[in-house]
């Protein structure tokens, strides 16, 4: 907590003048007409996103020209508050004279910094940066009409923060090349979380498939198995547990003894594991041929320690019983 | 430009009487009252006359307590958490029955307790935006200690069958709490007629100052301090006493009966002349029955509007009301009050809330009638599917 969040503030005095000025006077509100299109000499393409049920909608008209997709014209009608209402209209000023695949490029960040009166200065409070993100997601629905491709294919990647447009992919990154414990940093370091706060945990304004809290403890999870995974990988025979030592003993004799004595009828099992005076004893039992064979006491003894000693440790005795 | 004020259940006006009793309690009879010398025993007499107007007020026995504190946020927890510490931490009785459309001091304390071990009932409003006494009785189990239910709710001006709720618990040997803060000074308030064991009220809704608000607690009835330390409120809630409020809360308790008749008459005349104004738009729905409302609220929904672009665009010529929409509060889902009454979940998103007061006047009214339709349609323009709707002519 800190100072400035003590006593809150008024929503409408962090609105931009420009911010203001359209949500007044959005010159870009209205339809286009088939005819007009036709006149423009362009395809009409017309998109809707949300639903008046959710308490968002918009709805963006475009024509573009199917020479070279460049966009001729575009308006919008919306159902939502203030912000929604001046970030549509500006969205769909930027749309103009782009191509189709240029104006998928643009974010509602690209939305909001449109709206700014000052370069520095964000156009709109914090909480309300979630209004501007069907700006965004209407121009996808308008290029997936136009292209005729399913919208999931302009996605390329699964956003936990709409509002910074902040990846799944992004934030697991950032918390395992940092270390990241907590969602602040997760904030700190890529903006997710930082405005409407919806994607930080269940609750917000709006539900989410994926939340910080969620994907942090689930990185995390993975970042200590990873970690005890390379332990156990890097950790020498001679310091191991006797868990690891039997598990890795079990390992040598199937990988590597069990096929040699195999060829003769022959098998082996583990019967103990013991330290001793610096040393390690390994116990083992024949089975199949070589339980009655001659050298299972000497050469193929022999053998099966050199197996043990070079796989696993020097200093490794391998006692029949 | 005019600037006209229909928010009045959030916070009210001061009364300009109100402010000039308080006014010598700043600077000249500034004396703590627990002190033993002339400046602290000078007040004595007039915290003592704004405590009789507390009592008068709402009609409590001398036996009864009313503790003046901060707020009426102060006073619901009180009660919740001074019910939890005597009787449910250790008992057995370990539920509360409340609703759904509460004030958050009164349904953020119960999700609190929850976290304690307390099994809380959140009962939903019907289609009249109310809860029954049926409908309490229905949850009551051996388990409930207590029963919470507003008396008048927030957004909608709903009045609760508190009297019905209230016999109800008594006869089931359960504790019974009202928040009344949107009751004062538009029903009559009267603890003998309506028998709660607790009741709390917030001043700065009834003409009265902001931080000072009263909870009224039935003598025997069990009560716990929030607050410990000073023998302050005969040791029921500590802290220096806000005399400037406390004195200011009184005479505005005074004032808020005295003027309940001219709200009853004249405020309703006023709200319903609006309502009847705003009723002739298409597509607009008022929740519910204006005769079981408070006689200064209308919560009304208007189709293709959302309501925080209205809230934002009747500013912009002068006119201050509040909205229930979702956008502007802590989710995006449907507002559940609206939707129980009857709203599809289109409207539930367009909620406005205009709330008068004994100082709203015709004039402000007429200049509210005149403006309300341009502003509707100024974001029907905007709005797609109204718009669209519009064009195909199938309204």
């Amino acid at each position: 907590m800190a100072k400035n969040t003590l006593l809150g503030g008024s929503l409408w005095a962090q609105y931009s003048e420009e911010v203001n000025r359209r949500m007044a006077n959005p010159v870009n509100r209205g339809e286009i007409s088939e005819e007009e299109a036709t006149a423009l000499g362009g395809e009409l393409i017309v998109a809707d996103f949300g639903a008046e049920s959710c308490g968002d909608a918009v709805r963006l008209y475009w024509v573009v020209d199917p020479k070279n997709d460049k966009i001729l014209a575009s308006k919008f009608r919306s159902f939502g508050c203030g912000t929604a209402i001046a970030s549509s209209d500006v969205m769909a000023e930027l749309c103009v004279g782009k191509a189709v695949d240029e104006a998928i490029k643009i974010t509602n960040l690209d939305v909001e910094k449109a709206l700014r009166d000052h370069p520095d200065v964000p156009a709109v409070p914090p909480q309300k940066m979630h209004c501007s993100v069907m700006a965004y997601d209407v121009i996808k629905k308008a290029a997936s009409i136009y292209k005729k491709v399913d919208l999931g294919s302009l996605e390329e990647e699964t956003i936990v923060c709409e509002c910074a447009r902040v990846s799944l992919r992004t934030v697991q990154e950032v918390i395992r090349l940092n270390d990241l414990k907590t969602v602040e940093e997760i904030t700190d370091y890529t903006k997710a979380g930082a405005f409407c706060k919806s994607c930080i945990r269940p609750g917000g304004h709006e539900k989410r498939e994926y939340y910080l809290v969620d994907i942090l403890r689930d990185v995390r999870a993975e970042m200590e198995k990873d970690a005890l995974r390379v332990s156990l990988e890097d950790e020498s025979f001679a310091t191991m547990n006797l868990v690891r030592k039997t598990q890795a003993a079990e390992e040598v004799l199937r990988d590597h003894v069990r096929p040699l004595l195999a060829r003769d009828g022959g098998n082996v099992e583990l019967a103990d594991i013991r330290d001793k005076d610096g040393a390690v004893e390994i116990f083992i039992r024949y089975r199949g041929a070589c339980a009655g064979c001659a050298s299972s006491q000497t050469g193929t003894l022999q053998m099966i320690e050199g197996i043990f000693k070079e796989k696993l440790d020097e200093n490794i005795l391998v006692i029949a019983v | 430009m005019e600037r006209i004020y229909l928010d009045n259940n959030a916070t009210t006006l001061v009364d300009p009487k109100v402010a000039e009793v308080m006014e010598p309690f700043q600077c000249r009879m500034y004396g703590n009252p627990n002190s033993l010398h002339q400046f602290g025993s000078e007040v004595h007499s007039y915290m003592s006359r704004a405590l009789d107007q507390l009592y008068a007020g709402i009609n409590a026995r001398d036996e009864d307590d009313i503790v003046v504190n901060s707020c009426a946020t102060e006073g619901n927890n009180t009660v919740l958490f001074g019910v939890y510490y005597s009787l449910m931490r250790e008992g057995s009785k370990k539920h509360i029955i409340t609703t759904q459309v509460e004030h958050p001091a009164v349904r953020e304390t119960c999700r609190f307790l929850e976290t304690l071990g307390v099994s809380v009932t959140y009962l939903s409003v019907n289609k009249d935006g109310i809860v029954t006494a049926d409908d309490v009785a229905a949850a009551i189990t051996d388990e409930t200690a207590l029963v919470s239910v507003m008396w008048a709710n927030n957004e909608t001006g709903m009045i609760f069958p508190v009297k019905e709720i209230a016999q109800v618990c008594r006869d089931r040997g359960v504790l019974f709490h009202t928040d009344a803060v949107q009751a004062i000074g538009k029903t009559v308030v009267d603890v003998q007629d309506v028998p709660v064991d607790y009741l709390t009220f917030s001043a700065h809704k009834f003409h009265g100052p902001k931080g000072v608000g009263g909870l009224y607690i039935r003598a025997k009835a069990p009560m716990t301090p929030l607050l410990h330390g000073g023998e302050h409120m005969g040791g029921l809630r500590a802290g220096t006493v806000n005399v400037a409020g406390m004195v200011g809360m009184g005479l505005a308790m005074e004032l808020a009966n005295d003027s309940l008749e001219y709200e009853l008459t004249v405020v309703r005349r006023l709200r319903d002349k609006l309502e009847a104004a705003i009723l002739k738009l298409d597509d607009v729905m008022v929740i519910g029955n204006s005769d079981l409302r408070t006689p200064n609220t209308i919560l009304v929904s208007i189709r293709g509007v959302e309501g925080e672009a209205m809230i934002w665009d009747l500013n912009r010529f002068g006119i201050a009301c509040s909205t229930g929409s979702a956008c502007a509060s802590e989710s995006l889902e449907a507002n559940p009050v609206m939707v129980a009454v009857g709203a599809d979940k289109e409207l539930a998103h367009t909620g406005i809330r205009l709330s008068l007061s004994r100082f709203t006047t015709e004039d402000e009214i007429d200049y509210v009638v005149s403006e309300f339709p341009k502003a509707v349609a100024r974001l029907r323009a905007i709005s797609m599917s109204y718009a669209a709707k519009a064009a195909r002519h199938i309204l």
